[in-house]
C-alpha cells in the first residue's frame, strides 16, 4: 500500500517534463544533474556493462551504474529485477559474465571479496549475516579484521602490535556503538537480539571497518515504521559524520525517495530509470514497471 | 549445526578468575596430599588428558565450526613423535620432545585440514577419518615408529624436568596438570583474541567473515595447527602419564569418537565444556560398573558393563543434541544463576 501512495504523490509533484526526463535517462546518469550539482570527475564506483545470469535466467543484463562520492544512491526494483545480484557482484560475491567494476581507480572483472574490506568497502546482507555465537561489541570488533597484522602468537601473549590493534578496535567499536545507540546490548549475544537491533549491529560492524563506501542490502526489510525512520536517520547521520558514499537497497519507496541522492531503477535485469528522486518518480517507464502498479509484493517484499 | 553460545559467566558476585584459581589451589595444594593412588590412576590422569584432547577439538569444531573425527590420529601423532624425540635426540629434555611431538601433530593436522578448504560439515567429517585410519596404519606398518618394538607397544620414557622424577601417581598427575593448565590458559586467551573471533566468524558466517576481511582460508588451517598441536600433547599425556605405554591401538576410532562426544555433551564452544564432559566421560563408566555390581550383582559382568556403557552413552547424546545443544556448560550456568537467585532473595 505504501509504494502506491507514495507513487501517486510522486506523479502530483513532478518537477520536469517527461521529454527532460527522457533525455537524462539516455545520459545514463553521469551527466545527468546531480543533487548536490558536483560533477561527474568524482566517480568513486563504476560498473560498466554488468551481465550476469544463472543457468538460463538473466539476473542482470548491461548494467552500467556509476556513484558519487559521498552521495547516497539508490537501487529500487521490484522483486527479482537484479537489486541484490548488483550488490553481489559489486562485493564479488558473484562474477558477472561480462562487464568490469571500477573501484578507486582499480578496475575489476571480479572483484576480490577477501580484499574488500581493504578497497574500502562495506556492506550489509539482506538476510542477518551476523556471527550469533559472538556478542553486540565482538560482531562489531571483528569488522576491524581486515587491518589486522599480528599474529595469533601476539594476540595469546598481548604484547606490541597485538595490545595496539585490540585496544584500537575496542576504542573504535566504542564509537560507533554509541553513534548507532547500542551500548546497551553490547554484551548480548547477536543471535538473540530483536530483529531490528541485529540489523543495527550488522551496520555497526559495517560502519566499524571506516568504509569510503557502505553497500546496504534492504537494511529496513522487515521493519516497523519507527525502525525505519530510525535506520533512515542513521543511514543518514552516517554520510554527515563520516562522508560515507552510501549505496543502498530499499522496498519502501517512501524512504528512499526521502534518503537518496540519486536513484536507479530496475526492473527484470535492466536499468530502465537513473537519477533523482523526483525524475524516478515521474519516469513513465518507472511507474509502468514499478510504482504505477503494484504486484502482489507490498507485504513479502524483498523475502 | 545448532547456534553455539560462547561461555556464560558462572556468577556475576564472583569473578571468574576467583573461581579458577581456586580451583587450582584446590588441584594443587589439596589433591596431591589426599588422593589415593586409584583417584589418580583411574580418574584424574585420564580426566586431565581427555580434557586437553577436548579442549583441542573444541577449538576446531566448537569455535572454528570444523568437524574432525580425527582426534585419536593427532594424539597418535603426538605421542609417537615425542617417544622418537625422546629417544632418538641425545639429551634432549622431555619437555621439549612434547613441544617438538605438539608441532608434529600440528603439521599433520594442516595435511590434514586441507580439504576444509573445499568441504564442509558431514564431508568434512568423512575426510578427516582418513587422518584416522592413515596415521593408525602408517604407525603399525613402519616399525621405525615403535622402534621396531615386537609386539608394538612400548613403555613410556619416565617423566622427569630438570632431573627431578614424577613417576608416582601423584607426580604424574602433578606433570600432566601443570601442561593441562598451561595449555588451556593460554588458549583461553586465543579465544578471547582477533584469531578467536576470527574462528568464529569463519563458523557462523563464511562469506560475511570473508566480506570483513578474515583470511578464511588461513583461519582455517590456523584451527587445525593449533587443535593438532593441543591434541596432539594431549595424546602424549594419555601415553606418557596415564596409560605409561605407546601403542597405535589406544588411539582408535573410538577414541576420537569419545574426544568428540566429550564436546558436545560439555558443550561447543566453551573451554570449560571440555573439563565438564571429560569428567563425565571417565567418571560415568565408572560409576556405571559400581552401580551395577551393587543393584544386579553377578550378572553384571563386563561383557554387560560395556553394553550397557554404550547403551547409556548413546542414549545421554542423543539427549543432549535434543534437549541440551550448548551441553552440560550451559546446564551448569542455568542452575548457577539460579541457586544465585534463591540465595540472593533469603
Amino acid at each position: 500500500m505504501h509504494a502506491m501512495t507514495y507513487a501517486l504523490e510522486g506523479l502530483g509533484t513532478s518537477p520536469f517534463p517527461p521529454d527532460v526526463q527522457e533525455h537524462c535517462l539516455d545520459l545514463d546518469g553521469k551527466a545527468a544533474p546531480s543533487a548536490r550539482g558536483s560533477g561527474g570527475s568524482n566517480i568513486q564506483l563504476e560498473l560498466e556493462g554488468i551481465s550476469l545470469s544463472f543457468g538460463g535466467v538473466t539476473a542482470l543484463n548491461n548494467v552500467d551504474l556509476a556513484v558519487r562520492r559521498g552521495e547516497i544512491r539508490a537501487i529500487i526494483g521490484p522483486n527479482g529485477a537484479g537489486k541484490s545480484s548488483l550488490i553481489n557482484v559489486i562485493s564479488g560475491v558473484y562474477r558477472p559474465d561480462r562487464g568490469r567494476v571500477q573501484i578507486g581507480g582499480n578496475s575489476y572483472a571480479q572483484v576480490p571479496t577477501d580484499k574488500l574490506a581493504r578497497l574500502g568497502i562495506a556492506r550489509t546482507f539482506q538476510n542477518l549475516a551476523l556471527f550469533k555465537g559472538l556478542s553486540v561489541l565482538d560482531n562489531v570488533v571483528a569488522g576491524r579484521a581486515y587491518t589486522v597484522r599480528s599474529t595469533f602468537l601476539g594476540q595469546i601473549a598481548r604484547v606490541g602490535v597485538a595490545r595496539g590493534e585490540e585496544v584500537d578496535a575496542h576504542d573504535r567499536t566504542q564509537r560507533i556503538l554509541a553513534f548507532l545507540h547500542l551500548e546497551n546490548v553490547a554484551d548480548r549475544l547477536a543471535g538473540t537480539l530483536p530483529y531490528g537491533l541485529q540489523k543495527r549491529v550488522e551496520l555497526a560492524r559495517a560502519l566499524v571497518a571506516e568504509p569510503d563506501v557502505l553497500l546496504l542490502d534492504e537494511p529496513m526489510a522487515g521493519m516497523t515504521a519507527t525502525e525505519k525512520n530510525e535506520m533512515a536517520g542513521f543511514v543518514r547521520a552516517t554520510r554527515e559524520t563520516y562522508g560515507t558514499t552510501v549505496v543502498l537497497i530499499e522496498h519502501d519507496i517512501g524512504v528512499v525517495m526521502e534518503l537518496s541522492d540519486r536513484i536507479a531503477v530496475l526492473d527484470y535485469g535492466r536499468k530502465i530509470a537513473d537519477g533523482t528522486p523526483e525524475e524516478v518518480r515521474a519516469d513513465q517507464r518507472v511507474i509502468d514497471a514499478y510504482l504505477g502498479v503494484v504486484p502482489e509484493n507490498e507485504d513479502g517484499a524483498g523475502i | 549445526m545448532v547456534s553455539i553460545a560462547s561461555d556464560l559467566p558462572v556468577s556475576s558476585t564472583h569473578p571468574r578468575w576467583l573461581i579458577r584459581a581456586a580451583l587450582l589451589a584446590i588441584a594443587y595444594l589439596v589433591i596431591p596430599f589426599v588422593g589415593t593412588s586409584y583417584l589418580f590412576e583411574a580418574i584424574l590422569l585420564p580426566f586431565l588428558a581427555l580434557s586437553l584432547a577436548g579442549v583441542g577439538l573444541n577449538l576446531l569444531t566448537g569455535y572454528a565450526g570444523q568437524v574432525s573425527l580425527g582426534s585419536a590420529a593427532f594424539m597418535a601423532v603426538g605421542a609417537f613423535a615425542a617417544y622418537n624425540f625422546n629417544l632418538r635426540v641425545e639429551g634432549l629434555p622431555l619437555v621439549a620432545s612434547i613441544v617438538l611431538a605438539g608441532f608434529s601433530a600440528a603439521a599433520i593436522g594442516i595435511v590434514f585440514g586441507l580439504p576444509s578448504l573445499r568441504l564442509k560439515g558431514f564431508y568434512l567429517a568423512v575426510s578427516t577419518l582418513a587422518a584416522q585410519f592413515f596415521v593408525q596404519w602408517a604407525l603399525t606398518k613402519f616399525g621405525w615408529f615403535s622402534n621396531n618394538s615386537a609386539s608394538g607397544v612400548i613403555d613410556a620414557p619416565p617423566l622427569a624436568i630438570a632431573g627431578i622424577g614424577f613417576e608416582s601417581a601423584a607426580g604424574r598427575y602433578l606433570f600432566a596438570l601443570t601442561i593441562v593448565t598451561v595449555l588451556t590458559f593460554l588458549t583461553l586467551r586465543l579465544v578471547a583474541s582477533q584469531t578467536g573471533r576470527n574462528f568464529i566468524a569463519v563458523r557462523d558466517n563464511e562469506t560475511a567473515a570473508r566480506i570483513i576481511g578474515v583470511p578464511v582460508l588461513r583461519t582455517k588451517l590456523l584451527a587445525f595447527a593449533i587443535s593438532s598441536f593441543i591434541i596432539g600433547i594431549a595424546g602424549v599425556l594419555w601415553a606418557f602419564a596415564y596409560l605409561r605405554t605407546v601403542e597405535p591401538a589406544g588411539f582408535n576410532l573410538d577414541r576420537s569418537f569419545q574426544v568428540l562426544f566429550i564436546i558436545i555433551i560439555g558443550g561447543l564452544a566453551s573451554i570449560r565444556g571440555a573439563f565438564f564432559g571429560a569428567a563425565l566421560i571417565v567418571v560415568f563408566p565408572l560409576a556405571l560398573s559400581r552401580l551395577g555390581a551393587f543393584f544386579l550383582g553377578d550378572i553384571f559382568d563386563s561383557g554387560v558393563l560395556d553394553m550397557s556403557q554404550r547403551i547409556v552413552l548413546g542414549g545421554l547424546i542423543i539427549l543432549f543434541l535434543v534437549l541440551e545443544p550448548d551441553g552440560l556448560v550451559a546446564l551448569w550456568g542455568r542452575s548457577v544463576r539460579r541457586l544465585g537467585s534463591v540465595f540472593g532473595r533469603s
